[in-house]
């Protein structure tokens, strides 16, 4: 849904935000700059508290010349633009089969108790949205708070982590159990130390390197 | 079990630092100068030798690949894209080489694009990756402080500039030809092909896309000699590969593997065994959401290698293994993914765009017993309809999973079908 309210009328890029969106246009061929537009965008977006508001879109097409549908068919593609408001957090629930499998259904369940329904913001300023695969399956069930990842999730740590952002306080993203990223939660397998490596990587024949 | 000495990915879970400095000790950029005078067709002709299939799902020869790309570069530049889109249900693989590894991939994308004579590479990285963006930014920073890339790259006369772009949230992108439109800045619509992006591809210039893992490794291919590489695995299965095994197991997680390990093997030695037991399994899906479920009376002594997973008509895919036990509502789980299809067709051809939707209505049915038992025949045939009859193979994907069900599982299907006429009645 497209939200038409006129809110941002006299938005444009912030100091920083305009050096951002010029070394993203730095980085391709001239007359190639079109390529920016999903950098661009999502540089609004993060400016704008997490949505794209038309007038946003609008200023977006004259800071690429381009038109205006051009950008548009952008914002309107690609899932991550917002076309209305979200909350302060906004939580984007992984529920694709993987998730599935790992209980994704009980933080949905959470979710709709704790924040209400599907893209919709709560009076406290939390909403959520159920997107699909995330990436991390290794780590499911996920959530992706605005840019962090929370992973190996149960209901409780994320009635937790729903409780502790009302109270304003900071949460830690990353993996919920006592886990090292994607390395299976099992004392007994062995992480190599630096030294060890070096002296690993030392010892192996490299006929590549030799003449 | 592979050993640590044969391992390429050292760092995978990051319990080390992925700074230049520690990936130097590592092993990365080692006398990387040496390797690019060797020449581009030694790189190439190494490549080919080692056997290595390319690693985003479909399996194509990487050194082959590479040298489909014009020998010289005439009035159009060349183009090195790799492909960070990872989306495939299952595969979480590229995320942990792009914040725990970026060096090792960065090093492989100086070596590839010296070998297709390309001066610049674009890294599409998938839109919801924001801090694996940043560690990778932030690696390739290094990298040309150290005047490791940039101009004159490891002193060898070569200029290599290298770039995130991002994308910001569609599954199609990671097609090749999607990814290209959406580098261009366009929707992430796959092209017809011919013309293939060797000769017609970023901003119509000769590109070649690959995955981040198929580049992360060349450097270590390269100098510990494709005889090693080829060595590891089965023939036409060659090397090492990173399965990412989530579901139904005691410890999910990313690792590093030989390629044709049993299933077994991996499960119980990395994964802490399926759930509940190995009897307790149903089925899995081998090579990420796309391929087609194996039951658990096929996965006795399965290898996990490309060859054998096609004779049993599924994939190794990315080896994303996703691993179901006996607790597991299949019907659900496939309608999930049917679902997933529905979500991510771009709408450009109509058997997708139209199909994906109805197949996941007629699953979502079925998954709640609600549909009668020759509608079975029906979705099977509309699947069939739906396979190869579109521009890119976001169409097979829809349909895989739903045959593979239909192959394995009808009789699951039709017993909750014909419950539900009992409970009706």
């Amino acid at each position: 849904m497209i939200d038409t309210k006129k809110e941002n009328k006299d938005f444009s890029f912030s100091e920083q935000n305009l050096s951002l969106a010029e070394y993203e246009l730095s980085k391709y061929p001239k007359g190639r700059e079109g390529s920016a537009i999903i950098s661009i965008l999502w540089i609004a977006q993060k400016q704008n508290k997490g949505w794209l508001s038309p007038e946003i879109i609008d200023y977006v097409a004259n800071f690429l010349d381009l038109s205006q549908i051009r950008v548009m068919e952008i914002a309107t593609f690609y899932t991550m633009f917002n076309l209305s408001p979200v909350g302060a957090y906004h939580f984007q629930m992984c529920g694709t089969t993987p998730c599935m499998l790992s209980g994704s259904d009980e933080l949905k369940n959470v979710l709709y108790k704790e924040i209400g329904e599907q893209n919709s913001v709560s009076k406290d300023n939390l909403s959520w949205v159920e997107v699909e695969c995330l990436g991390a399956c290794c780590n499911a069930p996920i959530i992706q708070i605005n840019d962090d990842y929370y992973e190996d999730l149960n209901a409780v740590d994320l009635k937790n982590i729903i409780d502790e952002l009302r109270k304003g306080k900071e949460i830690k993203s990353g993996s919920y159990k006592d886990r090292l990223t994607s390395a299976p939660l099992n004392k007994n397998v062995k992480f190599f130390t630096q030294d060890e490596i070096e002296r690993i990587s030392k010892n192996r024949k490299k006929p590549g390197l030799e003449a | 079990m592979l050993k640590i000495e044969d391992k390429i990915f050292t760092n995978i879970y990051g319990n080390n630092s992925p700074l230049l400095n520690s990936a130097i000790k590592r092993g990365n950029w080692d006398c990387t100068k040496t390797l690019i005078h060797k020449g581009r067709d030694w790189i190439i002709e190494e490549m080919k030798a080692s056997g290595l299939r390319g690693r985003g799902g479909a399996g194509f020869p990487t050194g082959l690949k590479w040298s489909f790309m014009p020998k010289e570069v005439k009035d159009r530049p060349h183009y090195l894209v790799v492909n960070a889109d990872e989306s495939e249900p299952g595969t979480c693989k590229d995320r942990e080489i792009l914040r725990n590894e970026p060096h090792q991939f960065i090093e492989g994308c100086l070596l590839a694009s010296f070998a297709m004579n390309a001066h610049a590479c674009y890294v599409y990285v998938r839109g919801e990756y924001v801090n694996e963006r940043y560690s990778l930014q932030n690696a390739i920073n290094e990298a040309y402080s150290a005047g490791l890339v940039g101009k004159n790259a490891c002193q060898s006369g070569w200029d290599f500039d290298i770039y995130v772009h991002h994308g910001a949230g569609a599954y199609i992108c990671g097609e090749e030809t999607a990814l290209l439109e959406s580098l261009e800045g366009k929707k992430g619509m796959p092209r017809l092909k011919p013309p293939f992006p060797a000769n017609c591809g970023l901003y119509g210039c000769p590109t070649t896309v690959n995955n981040v893992e198929s580049i992360a490794v060349a450097p270590e291919i390269l100098r510990r000699g494709a005889g090693w590489f080829a060595a590891l695995g089965k023939p036409n299965n060659t090397g090492t590969k990173l399965f990412c095994i989530s579901g139904h197991v005691n410890t999910p997680c990313n690792v590093e593997e030989e390629m044709g390990i049993t299933l077994r093997e991996l499960l119980e030695k990395h994964a802490g065994g399926v759930r509940g037991g190995w009897d307790n399994l149903l089925a899995v899906i081998p090579g990420g959401s796309s391929v087609p479920c194996l039951p658990s009376e096929q996965c006795q002594n399965l290898s996990m290698d490309f060859d054998t997973l096609k004779e049993l008509k599924s994939g190794l895919g990315t080896a994303a293994v996703i691993v179901m036990d006996k607790s597991t509502d299949i019907v659900g789980a496939i309608a999930r993914l049917s679902y997933f299809y529905k979500h991510e067709s771009c709408g450009q051809c109509t058997p997708c765009r139209e199909g994906t939707g109805w197949m996941w209505r007629v699953m979502d049915r079925m998954a709640k017993g609600n549909a009668s038992v020759d509608e079975i025949d029906t979705l099977l045939q509309v699947t069939k309809q739906v396979e190869g009859h579109t521009i890119c193979a976001l169409g097979d994907a829809a349909a895989w999973p739903i045959q593979g069900l239909i192959r394995h599982f009808r009789h699951e299907i039709e017993d909750r079908l014909v419950q539900r006429v009992f409970d009706v009645n």
